[in-house]
């Protein structure tokens, strides 16, 4: 028994907590000065795949479509459990859409034999919630989304249970699935501290590469160290476009319908604006202006 | 691929649960019927469902020329692959150029894996809609009569106005809240179109075992004055504020996510980004700092009083009143102030 489950994991730069570094002097968010983080619901969907794996048994897969500093949170997916990650970076992936993601990722996919594949809800850098179902099309699995609680697994079936909005919905469906995971659905566990000391040389060829050409040596020793790593089981799988076989017209800008038109900064200010004093009368004075003018009936 | 139909109708995805229509592809009546007057084509509304015919007359109310009434007993409850190859096979038939659905959990579960079959783009969670003009800067071409899809991204940090040039239709969802709904016109006429539906037992892999509704604790959007506090109020016990104030200005009770997450109050009232988006005639705002992710939820309020004893907060830049002090000393100053003036 036991059950295969591939992870699909974001990088994102952290939109939640903007401090004053990252802005601009006009209110403007500086993007380059905001950390990258781990997707916060990929980390739901990750735990819920350890979570599997540690009741029923079976083989965690997590897989990313990024640029090589990517590597980072797959390292951190192993700390956690993952049993195996892989890189999608290729500069043709660049300005994908939605579409044109789930189309690369579902080439990533069809590679890799599965009974779950989990997405988090949405990113957060984004937000659209579009690429899990975009992928389970794609895969032709069927998707439940907005899931909260995996109920049961008895093999051949699942039943979760999802957040519906106004409420919530107990479904079952045969496996394969695409499950996309809500923050609700459990606390992310933290990485493990002896898989850490494991997992924390792992690297990407392309990251050795990067790592060999900033050392500027005159003995560049690339590929003794991807075969070292190789042997300790430290090296971190990468596929770029051409292993994953995929049609270039569906990737990229090229494979993307959307297209950015404008892109405008949010500096939010009051047409009219003026302070009050907290005192007694300030307020008195505030009240008697809001009910004259029918604010407050 | 669905070829590019200058002439295709605009489209609303009519979603209704147990024939109930929900309110945001209500809400986007207004807006569409106004795209499809400015591109002088019609507004066609798709319900699809089992014995929903009593809904397309609302939606003709509602402002649609057309309605496509799609009605099968495997639609009786909706789920992910029915009623995408349905309104896939509607789309594919009629040739839409826009086709729009409410952000719902269910218009967001729905429209990709129709964007993905269509192989169409489709931009999440918009504020805004409208019709504009795009030029390629590669080549110049002007390519006319766009939807501008408008919605905040990075975390509500900037606005995007996103386009789709040649792979149509031009699809999107659009948030709760953000549009006003129409007034119903109980005398407008319009066509309805009978769709016949093709559905077998295998176009629904899911088995809908149980449903628990939970009805909302409140309703944000219909309150006309709100009280809202963040995580400055401090604890649950203090956010008795919030409520003694809302209470006293016949106003509804609201947070900021961060007081929600902290558990001064139930997720019912929270306003924002992940919330609700609310446009009330006045919105007091105490101990909010003002994420850009919370201002997303409020700032169409008409009248802002903010409360904080931090003079740089952000909320004070979208303010109209600004009380710079200890919401502790302030609010219940507030009150004493309303409950004067209504004794007088």
């Amino acid at each position: 028994m036991g059950y295969k489950c591939v992870v699909l994991i974001k990088q994102v730069p952290d939109t939640k907590r903007i401090t004053g570094e990252a802005m601009n002097d006009d209110g403007t968010v500086r993007r380059s000065a905001l950390p990258a983080i781990f997707n916060p619901e990929d980390l739901n969907a990750l735990e819920l795949a350890l979570q599997i794996k540690d009741k029923y048994g079976g083989h965690v897969t997590v897989i990313t479509m990024g640029l090589p500093a990517a590597s980072a949170i797959l390292r951190e997916s192993l700390y956690r459990g993952a049993d195996e990650a892989v890189l999608i970076t290729d500069s043709r992936c660049a300005a994908s859409d939605t579409l044109a993601t789930s189309y690369i990722l579902s080439c990533a996919v069809k590679k890799i034999d599965y009974d779950i594949v989990l997405c988090g809800r949405q990113a957060i850098d984004g937000d659209t919630a579009q690429v899990g179902p975009q992928l389970a099309e794609k895969l032709g699995v069927t998707q439940i989304t907005y899931v909260e609680e995996l109920e049961e697994l008895n093999g051949k079936s699942i039943t979760a249970r999802r957040n519906i909005g106004n409420g919530r919905q107990q479904v079952r469906a045969k496996l394969p699935v695409l499950l996309t995971v809500t923050g609700d659905a459990n606390e992310p566990r933290v990485a493990a501290a002896r898989r850490t000391m494991k997992y924390k040389n792992a690297r990407t060829p392309i990251e050795i590469e990067q790592e060999d050409r900033s050392q500027k040596s005159e003995v560049r020793g690339q590929k003794s160290e991807v075969r070292k790593l190789k042997e300790k089981g430290l090296l971190i799988k990468q596929w770029d476009l051409d292993e994953l076989e995929a049609d270039l017209k569906w990737c990229g800008m090229r494979g993307s319908p959307t297209k950015v038109h404008k892109i405008q900064s949010v500096v939010l200010s009051a047409k009219e604006s003026r302070a009050v004093e907290p005192s007694d009368k300030g307020i008195a004075d505030m009240i008697h202006e809001l009910i004259e003018e029918k604010t407050i009936s | 691929m669905i070829e590019v139909n200058r002439k295709g109708e605009v489209w609303v995805f009519a979603e209704q649960h147990y024939g109930q229509l929900e309110d945001t592809p209500v809400e986007l009546m207004s807006k569409a019927r106004h795209l499809a007057d400015s591109l002088g084509v019609k507004l066609a509304a798709a319900v699809l469902g089992s014995d929903v015919k009593e809904l397309a007359g609302r939606l003709i109310h509602y402002g649609a020329d057309k309605v496509y009434l799609a009605e099968h007993e495997l639609l009786e409850h909706y789920q992910t692959n029915s009623y995408a190859k349905v309104m896939y096979d509607l789309i594919h038939k009629h040739k839409p150029q826009i086709v729009l659905y409410g952000a719902t959990i269910a218009g967001r579960d729905l429209a990709p894996r129709i964007a993905s079959a269509a192989k169409a783009g489709l931009t999440a969670d918009c504020t805004d809609l409208q019709i504009g003009n795009h030029k390629t800067s590669k080549d110049g071409k002007v390519h006319k009569n766009l939807l501008f899809q408008i919605r905040p991204a990075f975390g509500g940090n900037i606005i995007a106005t996103i386009i789709n040039l040649d792979r149509w239709p031009q699809m999107a969802t659009v948030r709760e809240g953000v549009m006003p709904a129409p007034e119903p016109d109980a005398k407008r006429k319009g066509e309805i179109i009978t769709e016949t539906v093709s559905l077998a037992q295998t176009n629904l892999p899911l088995e809908i075992l149980a449903e628990h509704k939970r009805p909302k604790k409140i309703n944000l959007k219909a309150a006309r004055i709100i009280v809202a506090g963040g995580a400055g109020v401090g604890s649950k016990d203090n956010f008795k504020l919030i409520w003694d104030l809302a209470n006293c200005l016949g106003g509804a009770p609201a947070a900021t996510r961060a007081a929600v997450d902290l558990g001064f109050i139930d997720h019912d009232h929270q306003v924002g980004q992940t919330g609700t988006t609310v446009r009330p005639s006045l919105y007091i705002a105490v101990g909010i700092s003002g994420a850009i992710q919370h201002q997303a939820g409020m700032s169409q309020s008409q009248k802002i009083v903010a409360v904080n004893n931090d003079p740089e907060a952000p909320i004070f830049n979208i303010a109209h009143y600004k009380i710079i002090g200890d919401l502790n000393e302030v609010v219940p100053r507030m009150i004493k102030s309303i409950k004067t003036v209504s004794r007088e």
